[in-house]
């Protein structure tokens, strides 16, 4: 109880700490005086008035939503007298793995530059300057030609050094027991299992609608989805993020995602938000990174927003360095490199695709997929322990597999077939661009609305499951390759409602 | 034994005695040989052709003169078997030259009942855009005439339901009125088009009278044929406000297949798509010379600098759906999407009564249609033998498709076909076709229905429904 209490006062010192920082904070300041003013603010009852006030005016909700916001981004608060790593990853093996990893891509990264003698940073000349300018709307279709640069590294990559994290503290054993992880991910972390799933997934259960199972053309919308539309505006006006994030959990409909999601990030299009995407832009255009080729217009702001920096707090990784020419190794001269301290791989720009078909104006979109990135992507290429890291994700579904479907996860391990080696890519692109988009969408509504990646393992499963049947007959890596390439036609609800809730455990 | 071997001594010597007899023996025995081969070989083709047709028994014969794999996979898989024209075939994938042949005056044969090809004879009708544009005209003045409210129009003399073609002239006949009417908007772009031409060949943009003054010069000063209808040329309004998506142009191509004309009955493919111009679109005049601003065509749109192998610069229509009904809502979405499906079938029904209705036929034809920027769809053009060239693996997959449910439709169960079937298949073998129009239901469900009802009035309660366009297809103008 004391503990519990100690816990609370520590969150509220951390998001007090946060928000004062914040442009929400002058606001609420600038608003306090002004309403001064009105004759219903009394000198005897000042703060109850003003308090009163902010209800009335909608300024509490704008509050409740940055607190709300500020609560499903950080981590629970550990001891206080713990060091600051511990909130990056409380696993000494995991950071050092981290650690390494991230020393392998800075050196590939040098080394393309060398090989390819571009600087890692130039300023750009002005013609060139010029050009980007008028090119900039286009950016986002036009690829530039990477047939030069080979990406700094693949989830393939990746996925070999996921493969060979082990716990020094933990004796695996050689000899089998019915416990025995027979998959490729070989550190010992807590996963949910079926029964658990159910718990946390209980509005994907058969009982509850669902878009993307209960507006399908053989049901009259009279008996889901038009009552569904309706409540969807009404969280909208009220402007909720709570009850958004909870709406959400049985999917939005086409037409308010943009808006929900909007809200349940607690994004809105302020002046200052604009003129900052705009400044970003500028600094692109003066600036020509190495990285450029390799990813779009926002990812080119994106890489130039030394805002995204904050996020390594609480993520695994940390920003990689570079130093000034000719001053390398001295510590006053090492900035970070790209200024956001992220270095795209292969695919990166698959987060940020989806979102084009929610959100025009370039500026809107750059935030949500900013937001996007700093709540989830991020976990999906760190080595961490978080159960939504892709470690844990890859543990997820291995067992899943292993557990529920013990037959076929024998099969294609004796095939040489690792379900994993199939399914990492889905996982680290959060399936953007194998489903189609419409279910895509489906799908990161989830993941908002439970403000966890673990949908993902769960859906790499089901599809295994649902095309258990033709992997079975498969006898090479290459046929199950084949069997699952094109994922495309898959519903992903029922899917994931067949596995969770109606697969007899 | 011994009598034989001595009576062919016997002859030797006689042989050996007269030599024009010799000569005569020997010729009559290479005569007897020969006759005994050709006999043989006879026989043989006889046995031959037999032995195939009993294993052709049942199986469709099929023929093409378009050797694209999306077609000769799906014949095989269906275990067709391939026969010369000069077979006998029950199915014939043909491009629209060969049609002109099958069905002239003078080379014309007569298709019996198992027989079945993939155009309607005068096609053209609708495929070719001064036709197209021609019929659309004559039936709008017939429903005019009739006092239908469908001809209703606005205060600007304009149809308020059968305005979906840009306004289009024949030159040089229509010369004329074309420049009657570009002089009351001479800010206007025009977009000038071969009537015979197809994937943008002899396309090109004017925006002066001057330049149309020059053509109309050089076309005639470089030699006679230009007074021929393969020289004539349709002139439209150039629709200078297209949606743009990312800053890009796009149209719509979708698959419409026509299964009888008369009663109309008609399928919509699901899968259509939208192509993108690969350069941004900027309205200016300076960049009229860039054609590939300005024609969303494939075929044209392959030599645009940085045209994009990995998705070809395609969209599927629900791809569009999802991002309209996302940033510009779910009403207007639908209401659009009802105003494609109404302007294809205003577009059949207006050939419907000129179409040679053969029961032989079916087509499948591909429509392009641009949307403007207030959501308004515009009719292009048709094309009667869309490309089955497949640009990427997607393409080919949606082609190869594309193909399958249209056979299933028009060849039932890939038996041999009997024209005279009433060409309703059940619902179970549409596959990504939903039925667009099927005149006979309609009438079935009440003649005046069609009448009360009107496009982009369906947002009621029924027809609001945007995703599956099947069911608001039905609802709204049935």
């Amino acid at each position: 109880m004391l503990q519990e209490e100690s816990d609370l006062s520590l969150v509220i010192a951390q998001i007090v700490q946060k928000l004062k920082g914040s442009s929400l904070y002058a606001q609420l300041e600038r608003q306090a005086w002004a309403s001064l003013q009105r004759p219903e603010i009394k000198l005897e009852s000042l703060k109850e008035d003003i308090k009163e006030y902010f209800k009335i005016s909608g300024w509490e909700k704008k509050l409740q939503n940055a607190v709300y916001s500020e609560l499903s981004v950080f981590p629970s608060p550990s001891h206080p007298a713990a060091p600051p790593e511990h909130l990056k990853e409380p696993l000494v093996y995991m950071r050092k793995a981290q650690g390494s990893w991230e020393k392998r891509i800075l050196k590939s990264l040098n080394s393309m530059c060398t090989e390819l003698s571009i600087p890692l940073a130039r300023k750009r000349p002005v013609g060139e300057q010029k050009e980007l300018l008028n090119k900039w709307n286009e950016m986002g279709t036009d690829e530039p030609d990477l047939s030069l640069f080979r990406p700094v590294y693949a989830p393939k990559d990746f996925l070999e050094v996921l493969i060979n994290l082990r716990n020094p503290n933990y004796e695996n054993g050689d000899s089998l027991s019915f416990r025995t992880h027979l998959g490729l991910i070989q550190v010992p972390l807590k996963v949910k299992d079926i029964p658990e799933l159910k718990e946390f997934f209980v509005e994907l259960g058969l009982t509850t609608g669902q878009l993307g199972i209960d507006d399908s053309t053989q049901v009259p919308p009279e008996l889901f989805e038009n009552e569904h539309v309706r409540i969807g505006q009404k969280v909208l006006a009220e402007q909720d993020s709570a009850a958004a994030q909870q709406y959400i959990r049985q999917g939005s409909p086409t037409a308010l995602r943009a808006e929900l999601w909007a809200l349940i990030l607690n994004i809105s299009s302020q002046p200052e938000d604009i003129l900052y995407y705009e400044q970003l832009k500028t600094n692109v255009i003066q600036h020509d990174l190495l990285v450029d080729s390799l990813i779009y217009k926002v990812l080119l702001c994106f890489s130039r927003d030394t805002s995204v920096l904050g996020h390594f707090a609480y993520n695994s990784a940390s920003p990689p360095k570079s130093y000034i020419r000719g001053k390398l190794g001295l510590e006053e001269y090492a900035v970070f490199y790209p200024p956001n301290g992220v270095i795209p791989f292969h695919g990166f720009s698959m987060y940020v695709a989806p979102l084009c078909f929610l959100y025009h104006e370039p500026s809107k979109l750059y935030q949500i997929f900013r937001e996007m990135y700093v709540r989830f992507f991020f976990r999906l290429h760190s080595i961490s322990s978080h159960p939504s890291g892709i470690v844990s994700l890859c543990l997820l579904f291995e067992t899943l597999l292993q557990t529920y479907l013990p037959q076929l996860f024998y099969h294609l391990r004796e095939i040489g077939a690792q379900p994993l080696r199939i399914s990492f890519k889905w996982m680290v692109r959060a399936f953007s661009g194998y489903l189609a988009t419409d279910q895509l969408l489906l799908l990161w509504d989830r993941i908002l609305g439970y403000n966890s990646l673990e949908i993902l393992a769960v859906l790499a499963a089901a599809v295994f499951a649902f095309r258990a049947v033709n992997l079975m007959e498969v006898t090479s890596l290459a046929a199950a390759e084949a069997v699952l390439a094109d994922l495309s036609t898959l519903k992903v609800m029922p899917l994931l409602q067949i596995f969770l809730f109606a697969t007899v455990t | 034994m011994g009598s034989n071997l001595a009576r062919q001594r016997g002859r030797g010597r006689a042989a050996g005695r007269d030599p024009a007899y010799a000569k005569a023996l020997r010729w009559k025995r290479a005569e007897k040989a020969s006759v005994a081969r050709t006999e043989q070989v006879k026989e043989k083709a006889a046995l031959r052709c037999t032995w195939r047709s009993r294993i052709m028994a049942g199986k469709v014969k099929w023929v093409t003169d378009i050797e694209k794999s999306v077609l000769i996979n799906n014949f095989e898989k269906r275990g067709w078997v391939q026969v010369t024209e000069n077979e006998d075939w029950n199915f014939y994938w043909m491009s629209v030259q060969t049609i002109r042949n099958v069905f002239s005056v003078e080379t014309g044969y007569r298709l019996s009942d198992d027989q079945i090809v993939n155009h309607f004879p005068n096609h053209y009708e609708l495929t070719r855009k001064d036709l197209m544009v021609k019929n659309i005209k004559r039936y709008r003045k017939e429903l005019e005439k009739e006092g239908s409210p469908l001809a209703e129009k606005d205060e600007n003399g304009k149809y308020l339901y059968l305005d979906f073609v840009p306004v289009t002239y024949m030159l040089p006949a229509d010369y004329n009125l074309f420049v009657e009417e570009f002089r009351k908007s001479p800010s206007s772009t025009w977009i000038m088009k071969p009537c015979g031409k197809a994937q943008g060949k002899g396309i090109f943009l004017i925006n002066k009278l001057s330049q149309i003054k020059k053509w109309s010069r050089d076309s005639k000063t470089s030699s006679f044929v230009s007074q021929s209808t393969k020289e004539a040329y349709v002139i439209s309004l150039y629709i200078n406000n297209p949606l743009l998506i990312g800053g890009r142009k796009f149209d719509l191509r979708l698959y419409v297949l026509v299964s009888t004309y008369r009663p109309l009955r008609c399928y919509m493919y699901k899968l259509g798509f939208c192509r993108f111009c690969t350069v941004k679109y900027t309205p200016s005049t300076s960049e009229l010379d860039n054609m590939f601003v300005h024609l969303t065509n494939v075929a044209i749109q392959k030599h645009g600098e940085d045209y994009n192998h990995i998705h070809g610069g395609k969209w599927t229509v629900n791809n569009l759906r999802l991002y309209l009904e996302s940033t510009r809502g779910k009403e207007v979405t639908s209401k659009l999407f009802d105003e494609i499906h109404w302007i294809i079938v205003q577009s059949l029904k207006a050939v419907a009564p000129v179409m040679n209705n053969d029961k032989h036929c079916f087509e499948c034809y591909g429509y392009d249609i641009i949307i403007d920027d207030k959501l308004k769809p515009w009719l292009i053009e048709v094309n009667a033998s869309p490309s089955l060239t497949s640009s990427t693996a997607n393409d080919r997959i949606l082609k190869y498709n594309l193909i399958n449910d249209t056979l299933n439709i028009a060849v039932p169960n890939g038996e041999i076909p009997d024209c005279k079937w009433n060409k309703s298949p059940p619902k179970e073998v549409l596959g990504n076709y939903e039925i667009l129009y099927d005149e006979e239901l309609a009438q079935g469900d009440g003649a005046d229905r069609e009448l009360r009802s009107r496009p982009g009035q369906s947002l009621g309660p029924k027809g609001g429904r945007s995703r599956d366009s099947g069911r608001t297809v039905l609802t709204t103008w049935k």
